[in-house]
């Protein structure tokens, strides 16, 4: 079953293990400049405000209300990144799930339509804890396009650029946990590899009242980020396909936020170019020795928002020149740090 | 005799409050040196820093010497160290503001729920939490 706590959606699977935990988190961070060149990863400013749709109904267009889930405000060409955190029955022992994420019902790692079930040839998921974020769309080998907003119907979507159609928007999310015997296999093995480890001496380590068309966003494909995404360690079979969880995460306008909620949006975040003035860092993150998928092909050939800003009004897009970052943080297993920068929002 | 009672019983409620202090005191510590082992930056000083409270203040919270911090404090301090914010602040014998002002709101509906949950197991009480629902797409 999935909710929704402190703005993290939460995933548990207590019929396979009492403490698999699996939650995602939506992080708002800055708009990286849509160009040629291929940048590193931006930091997280924190949570966005995520709710109920049900608790708004009639105050968000009824086609929203239908598919249940959750809204999240953006501002038009913010962007955002998922946040993965999967907790288990130890500190060193993660409960594994395979996430598939799609935005406008286009998978974000195939560029292929929404289907149930995982599949491979080619991967259409994601693996976590191995997969510690999602910023984009897969488009070339270890590298994707960032998410970003986009209000649903001017054609700026992979959605719409996909299937002429701008019907659904939004973020789409399922979950899906080890099969029961899989992870008991697992478990056993750590726990035996623990009884060798602490054995040897001990070391000490480590109605609709807002328009549909003017509130409702999709993701569209933003400037380029090294990213990799993860061939999945375990067979397809591996996991339990029956006990996937699923959520539809619709994005409204911020400008509407308010008037759906009664609460602030959030302010918009700084550019990229007033980000790195300020000295702050960015990142990149080495995973361990792991197969990278290749990317889509079909999402490599989408146009990104500031190419179809300039097709469409002949201007460039506002903070969209290439910036200067300096040297970057290096985040990954067995190093120190974190992507997310604590603001005074993270908890409310 | 009368007098000789209240004194008894102030110096049994220091005693208990100065064992709680303690063993937050103690509970922070712990949290804290673990993530200083794996990780830099988790020196006393520099996790008071990124609080807003001084080195020396903090060090007397990890002896016990004195209550533990408020509110905001706790959750600056509890997101420091990895520990959940709710359990930080329970183990300080809080609730956090947000907390008491739901109960306070429905004080009556709250209280009978809290009573009739109390000895329910962890996967009895989570199927009370509000399910994301799904729909048609």
């Amino acid at each position: 079953m999935a909710t929704l706590e402190n703005e993290n959606l939460v995933f548990r699977f207590p019929q396979i293990e009492k403490d698999a935990i699996f939650s995602i988190n939506f992080q708002r961070t800055l708009r990286i400049p849509d160009t040629d060149k291929t940048y590193s990863l931006p930091p997280g400013l924190g949570s966005f405000p995520v709710r109920h749709v049900e608790d708004f109904t009639g105050r968000i267009p009824a086609s929203m209300t239908d598919r249940g889930g959750v809204i999240l405000p953006m501002w038009q060409a913010e962007a955002m990144w998922l946040l993965f955190k999967n907790h288990g029955p130890d500190w060193e022992l993660d409960f594994p799930v395979a996430i598939k994420i799609a935005a406008g019902k286009v998978n974000a790692v195939t560029g292929d339509p929404w289907r149930p079930g995982l599949h491979r040839e080619p991967q259409d998921y994601l693996v976590s804890p191995e997969q510690p974020w999602l910023d984009g769309f897969a488009i070339e080998k270890g590298v994707i396009r960032q998410f970003v907003a986009m209000p649903l119907g001017d054609g700026y979507t992979p959605e719409e650029q996909l299937t002429g159609d701008a019907k659904w928007g939004g973020i789409q999310i399922s979950v899906t946990p080890l099969k029961r015997a899989v992870w008991e296999k697992k478990f056993a093995a750590w726990r035996e590899e623990q009884r060798h480890i602490h054995s040897r001496p001990f070391v000490e380590c480590c109605d609709l009242l807002i328009d549909e068309c003017s509130s409702a966003m999709g993701l569209a494909a933003g400037g380029r980020m090294k990213q990799e995404i993860y061939e999945d360690s375990f067979s397809l079979d591996d996991w339990d396909q029956d006990a996937t969880d699923r959520v539809f995460v619709s994005l409204v306008h911020a400008k509407d936020w308010r008037f759906i909620t009664g609460e602030a949006a959030p302010n918009e975040p700084p550019s990229a170019e007033e980000y790195s003035a300020a000295g702050l860092p960015w990142f990149d993150y080495y995973g361990k020795d792991q197969t990278v998928l290749h990317g889509s092909k079909k999402l490599a050939n989408i146009k990104s928002v500031a190419n179809i800003f300039k097709e469409q009004t002949g201007a460039q897009l506002a903070k969209s020149s290439d910036t200067a970052i300096g040297k970057t943080v290096k985040l990954g297993p067995g190093l120190d740090g974190s992507r997310t920068i604590m603001t005074s929002n993270d908890r409310e | 005799m009368f007098r000789f009672g209240v004194v008894y019983i102030d110096n049994m409620l220091t005693l208990e409050r100065t064992r709680e202090w303690i063993e937050f005191g103690d509970a922070v510590r712990r949290l804290r040196e673990t993530r200083a082992v794996s990780e830099q930056g988790f020196s006393l000083r520099q996790v008071a820093a990124r609080c807003g409270i001084t080195p020396a203040y903090l060090s007397r919270v990890e002896r016990g010497e004195v209550a533990p911090p408020g509110e905001d404090t706790l959750v600056k301090l509890a997101m420091e160290i990895g520990e959940d914010p709710d359990v930080l602040l329970a183990m300080a014998g809080k609730i956090s503001s947000d907390l008491r002002a739901v109960i306070l709101a429905r004080p009556k509906l709250f209280a009978e729920l809290l009573r009739s949950i109390k000895e329910a197991p962890d996967n009895a009480v989570l199927r009370l939490v509000r399910e994301v629902r799904d729909g048609n797409w």
